[in-house]
C-alpha cells in the first residue's frame, strides 16, 4: 500500500565545515570583543592616561554592582524574560543597610538580611509569573514600583552610613602594583589598585559561569529559553527554574544594593533609577538574544565594560555630558539587536 | 466508571486471548474535555510489557490526547490511570519520566538553541563532583546516536539539522531512558524508510528486553509490520481493542474512520488517472538550465496548466532544493524560468505569489501556522498579505472562505474560529493547505502534503488535487511515497543526487520501474 524510497544519507557535512559551525555560535560575543577594542583604542588616542593601568581598572571599580546587576539579568534573559525591578531592589537593598545600620546592628546580621529580602522579593516574582501566568514584564514593573516605594517608605533621604566594615570596604585598596606618572613636580610614585567589591563581583561572575554551565539548573534555563513548552515535554523542572531565576536575580540586585553603599557609603532611595535598562543594555551588547536561549554570562560583563568605557569617555572629556552617554549606548543597543538579527537570520 | 474488565467485554470486537501479564499501563473511563471539544469520553487503554501496542484513529480522534492524559501533560477530567499496578496521576512529564514512562510527542519537544547531545541528555547530565561532565556526556551522545545509526557530531547545534534527523533525536532521547513504557507518537511522520527500518529494529529489541512500546502512526504497512496490538479510537471514544493479526486492514480502516471501506475505495477511484497529454495552449512555467551550485544541478521542467506533475527521488535527492528554486525561496544562479512565455526573475516567494506560484511545506512550524489565531485567519493569511493588508478581506467573505475548506478538507473541529493550537497535528497540516489552495494558484507545488494526515483525509484531498488540475491548476507534487505519485501525476520527474535524472510519461508505470530508474542511475559512474 505505501511504498517508500530508500534514501541514503551520508554525514551530514564535512568534518572541517563541522568544527566551523561550532564556532558561529560565538560570533555575537566576538562581535562584542571586537567593539570593545576598537572603543579602548579610540579612548586611548584621543585622551591622555585612558589606557594607564588605574584607568583601566577603574572601569571595574567604579561599576562593580552593576556587573552584578547584568549577571542576575542574565539568568532572567536567558529563559526569555526580563527583570525591571533590579534598580529600585538594588536602592532598597542600600535603604535597609543604612537604616538597620544606624540602628546600630552589626554588619553580620544586615548584610544577610538585606539579601534575603531581595532574594525573597524576587522568589514572589517568579512565583507570581508562574502560577498565575503574568507577564515578567508586568510582574516586575509592579515589583519595581513596590521596592522603590518601600524604599521611599522607609527613608526619603539620603542616610549616611558610619559603620566601620562599610567604612572599609568604602576606603580599603587593594594594591596591585605600583606606577610611576611624570608629573610637573616631577616623577611620582603611585599605586595601582582594585576594591573588595570588584573582587565579590568577580566571584559572583565565576559562580554564574559555573552554574550556567556546568549544572542542570543552568542548562534548564537555556532549555527554558530555547522553548518552553518544549523543555516541560522534556520532564525538565520549568517551573522551578523559572521561578529561581527570579530569585537570583533579586538576590543579585540585594548584593548590587550592599556594594553600592560600600561604594558610596550611604543609603539613598531614589538610587538606581534607569539602572535595570543599563543592565539589560550590558545583557544585549554582550551578545545575549533578548528572546531567549542563547548567550554567555562572560558576554554581559563584556557589556558591563562596554558600558564603563562610554562613561569613561564622559569622565574624561568635560564636553560630554549624560545625554550623550546615553545616545551612544542606545545606539549600541541597536546595532547588537540588529546583528543578532543578521546572524539567527543567516542561520536558518 | 467503568472497571478495565467490563469496557473490554463490552467492546463489540474484544479479543478472545487475554495476556496473562498484568498491564504495565492501565487506563480507564478517561475523559477529557476541552472548550467545546469532548476530546475523550470514557476511554481505557491497557500496554503490557514486551509489546508494541499501536493506538489508531482518525486525525483528531484523540490519540495525542490521551497519551498527553498519562504523562500528565492534561489533567483528566475522570477516569483512573495506574502504571505498575499502582494508582497514579502525574502532575508533568517530569513526574512521568521519573516514573518511567519516556515519550516522544507528535510536536517534536525538543530545544533546537542547544547541542544534539544536550537534547539527548537534558535532566539527566553524566556530573562529576556535582558538575556536568561534558566529554562524557558527548561521549554516551555519540554512542546513542551510533545505535540509531546516525552520524552526526553530538556537538552540533540541534537547529543546524533537518527535521528527520531531529525527530531521530528526539526518538535517541526517549530510547536513552531506558523505560519500562516508551511513548511513540508519529515518530516516523519525517522519516525515509532506511530509518523507519533503523527505528524498528531498535523497537524490536527494547520490547524483547520487556519494555511497552506504545506507537502512534498513520502509516498502515509500519503498524501492521511492528505492532503485537491495536487500539481504535474513534471521535475520542474507544472502540475496540485487537491483537495486530486479528484485524485485516479493511476492517481496521472501517473501524477507524466508522463507515465500510467501500466509501473510501470510491474516493480513490476518483483519483486513478490517465496520463492525458495536456500540452495544448503552451506551457505555464517553462524552466531551462534553471540551477544554483551547492543545491542542484541545473534542469529543465515544463508545466503545463491542468497538468501534475511529480517528483520521486530519494532522501536529499533534491526534490525540495528543485522545488525551491521555482517559488523564489531560492536563488538561480544559471539558466532561465519563463512563466507563459515571458521571463521572470523570481527572487521572492512574494514574487512568486505575485505570479500564482505557491508553495505549501510539509513543514508547519517552520511555515509559520500562528498556533494563537483562528483557523479562520490562519487559512485567510496568505491571501490578506497577498492582496496588502490595507485592504482587508470583507468578514463575510473570510467566513465563507473558510467554511468551505473546512469542509473542502474535512478540517475537524468543524469551527472556523478554534485556535489552531488546539487543532491535532493533522489538522493543522490540512490548515496550512488550505491557506495556500484559497490564494487560487496557476501553479501550487505541495512539499509532501499528506504527511501525517489519515488515509481517508489523505484520500480526500489527493481527490482535490486532481479536481483542482481538471480545473486547470498546475501542480507540483513531491512525496516519498510512489503509490501517491503515481497516482496523481501526468508526468513524473525522478530525482537522484541533486540531478534530475529523467523525466518519464506515467502511463503503465509502476513503481518498481521508478525504483528501477533510480537504482540503475545510481549503478553507473558520475
Ligand atoms: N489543548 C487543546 N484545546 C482544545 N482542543 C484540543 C486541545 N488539544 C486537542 N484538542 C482537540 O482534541 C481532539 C483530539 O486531538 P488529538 O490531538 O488527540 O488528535 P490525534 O488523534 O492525535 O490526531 P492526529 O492524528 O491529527 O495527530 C481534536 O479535536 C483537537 O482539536
Ligand atoms: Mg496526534
Amino acid at each position: 500500500m505505501t511504498t517508500t524510497l530508500q534514501p541514503a544519507i551520508g554525514p551530514e557535512a564535512p568534518s572541517k565545515k563541522r568544527s566551523l559551525k561550532r564556532f558561529e555560535r560565538y560570533s555575537p560575543i566576538a562581535a562584542t570583543v571586537v567593539l570593545l577594542i576598537v572603543m579602548l583604542a579610540f579612548g586611548g588616542i584621543r585622551y591622555d592616561n585612558f589606557l594607564s593601568g588605574q584607568a583601566l581598572l577603574d572601569l571595574f571599580n567604579k561599576n562593580s554592582y552593576l556587573f552584578v546587576l547584568a549577571i542576575g539579568m542574565t539568568f532572567v534573559i536567558l529563559t526569555g524574560g526580563i527583570d525591571l525591578s533590579v534598580g529600585a531592589v538594588m536602592a532598597m537593598g542600600t535603604v535597609i543597610a543604612a537604616q538597620l545600620l544606624s540602628k546600630g546592628w552589626s554588619p553580620a546580621l544586615v548584610i544577610p538580611v538585606v539579601l534575603v529580602i531581595s532574594t525573597v522579593l524576587g522568589l514572589l516574582v517568579g512565583l507570581m509569573i508562574d502560577k498565575f501566568k503574568i507577564q515578567p514584564f508586568i510582574a516586575t514593573l509592579a515589583a519595581m514600583f513596590l521596592a522603590r516605594g518601600l524604599s521611599l517608605m522607609i527613608t526619603d533621604r539620603q542616610i549616611a552610613i558610619t559603620d566601620t566594615f562599610f567604612q572599609k570596604m568604602n576606603l580599603t585598596h587593594i594594591n596591585l602594583w605600583e606606577t610611576t606618572t611624570n608629573t610637573r613636580r616631577g616623577v611620582r610614585v603611585s599605586d595601582v589598585y582594585t576594591t573588595w567589591s570588584v573582587v565579590i563581583a568577580l566571584l559572583i561572575l565565576v559562580i554564574a559561569f559555573v552554574v550556567l554551565h556546568y549544572t542542570r539548573f543552568g542548562r534548564t534555563v537555556y532549555a527554558i529559553g530555547g522553548g518552553e513548552s518544549s523543555a516541560n515535554l522534556m520532564g525538565l523542572a520549568v517551573a522551578r527554574t523559572k521561578i529561581s531565576v527570579y530569585a537570583i536575580s533579586g538576590l543579585c540586585s540585594g548584593l548590587a544594593g550592599i556594594l553600592y553603599s560600600f561604594y558610596t557609603a550611604s543609603g539613598d532611595p531614589i538610587v538606581g533609577v534607569g539602572y535595570e535598562l543599563n543592565a539589560i543594555a550590558a545583557v544585549v551588547i554582550g551578545g545575549t538574544l533578548l528572546a531567549g536561549g542563547a548567550g554567555y554570562v562572560l558576554g554581559s560583563v563584556l557589556g558591563v565594560i562596554t558600558l564603563s568605557v562610554i562613561y569613561a569617555y564622559k569622565d574624561f572629556d568635560g564636553g560630554l555630558n549624560t545625554g550623550w552617554t546615553r545616545v551612544m549606548i542606545g545606539a549600541l543597543v541597536l546595532l547588537f539587536i540588529v546583528l543578532q538579527r543578521v546572524l539567527v537570520a543567516r542561520r536558518k | 466508571m467503568l472497571s478495565n474488565t467490563q469496557s473490554y467485554a463490552d467492546s463489540p470486537d474484544g479479543t478472545g486471548d487475554r495476556p496473562v501479564a498484568t498491564p504495565i499501563v492501565e487506563m480507564s473511563g478517561i475523559s477529557i474535555s476541552f472548550p467545546g471539544v469532548k476530546a475523550l469520553q470514557n476511554v481505557a487503554f491497557r500496554l503490557f510489557p514486551g509489546e508494541v501496542h499501536s493506538l489508531m484513529g482518525e486525525n483528531g480522534a484523540g490519540k495525542s490526547t490521551l497519551i498527553k492524559a498519562l504523562t500528565g501533560v492534561y489533567t483528566i477530567d475522570s477516569g483512573s490511570i495506574r502504571v505498575a499496578g499502582n494508582d497514579v496521576l502525574f502532575s508533568g512529564p517530569g513526574e512521568a519520566q521519573n516514573a518511567g514512562i519516556a515519550t516522544v510527542y507528535q510536536e517534536v519537544n525538543l530545544v533546537t538553541n542547544l547541542t544534539v547531545a544536550e537534547n539527548i541528555m537534558l535532566g539527566r547530565e553524566p556530573r562529576r563532583f556535582g558538575m556536568i561532565d561534558w566529554r562524557a556526556m558527548r561521549k554516551h551522545s555519540r554512542k546513542v546516536l551510533a545505535d540509531l545509526n546516525l552520524d552526526i557530531d553530538p556537538g552540533s547545534l540541534l537547529e543546524s539539522h533537518s527535521i528527520a534527523v531531529q525527530q531521530l533525536v528526539a526518538i535517541a532521547r526517549a530510547v536513552d531512558i531506558n523505560a519500562q513504557v516508551l511513548v511513540l507518537d508519529e515518530p516516523t511522520s519525517s522519516l525515509d524508510a532506511r530509518e523507519v527500518g533503523e527505528l524498528f529494529t531498535i523497537i524490536r529489541k527494547i520490547r524483547d528486553s520487556g519494555v511497552a512500546i506504545l506507537f502512534v502512526s498513520h502509516f498502515l504497512d509500519q503498524v501492521y509490520e511492528i505492532s503485537d496490538r491495536l487500539t481504535v479510537l474513534r471521535n475520542g471514544e474507544l472502540v475496540s481493542e485487537h491483537l495486530v493479526h486479528d484485524l485485516p486492514r479493511i476492517d481496521l480502516i472501517s473501524k477507524m474512520i466508522g463507515k465500510d471501506l467501500a466509501a473510501l475505495d470510491e474516493l480513490e477511484e476518483g483519483t486513478k488517472r490517465e496520463a492525458t497529454e495536456r500540452v495544448s495552449g503552451g506551457a505555464f512555467l517553462h524552466a531551462e538550465g534553471v540551477g544554483k551550485t551547492g543545491s542542484i544541478k541545473p534542469y529543465d521542467l515544463e508545466i503545463h496548466p491542468g497538468e501534475v506533475v511529480g517528483l520521486a527521488g530519494l532522501l536529499g535527492s533534491g526534490r525540495t532544493e528543485l522545488a525551491r528554486l521555482l517559488y523564489g525561496a531560492d536563488k538561480n544562479d544559471s539558466g532561465a524560468i519563463t512563466i507563459k512565455g515571458e521571463p521572470v526573475k523570481l527572487r521572492s516567494p512574494r514574487i512568486a505569489l505575485d505570479n500564482k506560484i505557491a508553495f505549501a511545506s510539509e513543514d508547519r512550524k517552520a511555515e509559520g501556522l500562528i498556533g494563537d489565531l483562528t483557523v479562520r485567519a490562519n487559512i485567510v493569511l496568505a491571501m490578506q498579505s497577498e492582496r496588502g493588508w490595507l485592504r482587508q478581506i470583507p468578514r463575510k467573505q473570510q467566513d465563507e472562505l473558510a467554511e468551505k475548506y473546512i469542509k473542502a478538507l474535512d478540517i475537524r473541529p468543524t469551527n472556523p474560529e478554534a485556535l489552531v493550537r488546539n487543532l491535532s497535528g493533522g489538522n493543522q497540516q490540512k490548515v496550512l493547505l488550505a491557506r495556500w489552495l484559497i490564494t487560487e494558484p496557476k501553479l501550487l507545488i505541495l512539499d509532501e502534503p499528506t504527511r501525517g494526515i489519515d488515509i481517508g483525509a489523505k484520500a480526500q484531498i489527493q481527490k482535490l488535487v486532481a479536481s483542482l488540475s481538471d480545473e486547470g491548476m498546475a501542480v507540483v507534487y513531491i512525496s516519498a511515497e510512489l503509490e501517491e505519485v503515481l497516482r496523481l501525476s501526468h508526468r513524473i520527474g525522478i530525482m537522484r543526487d541533486r540531478v534530475k535524472i529523467a523525466e518519464i510519461v506515467n502511463q503503465g508505470v509502476t513503481v518498481n520501474d521508478i525504483m528501477e530508474t533510480i537504482a540503475a542511475e545510481a549503478g553507473q559512474p558520475a
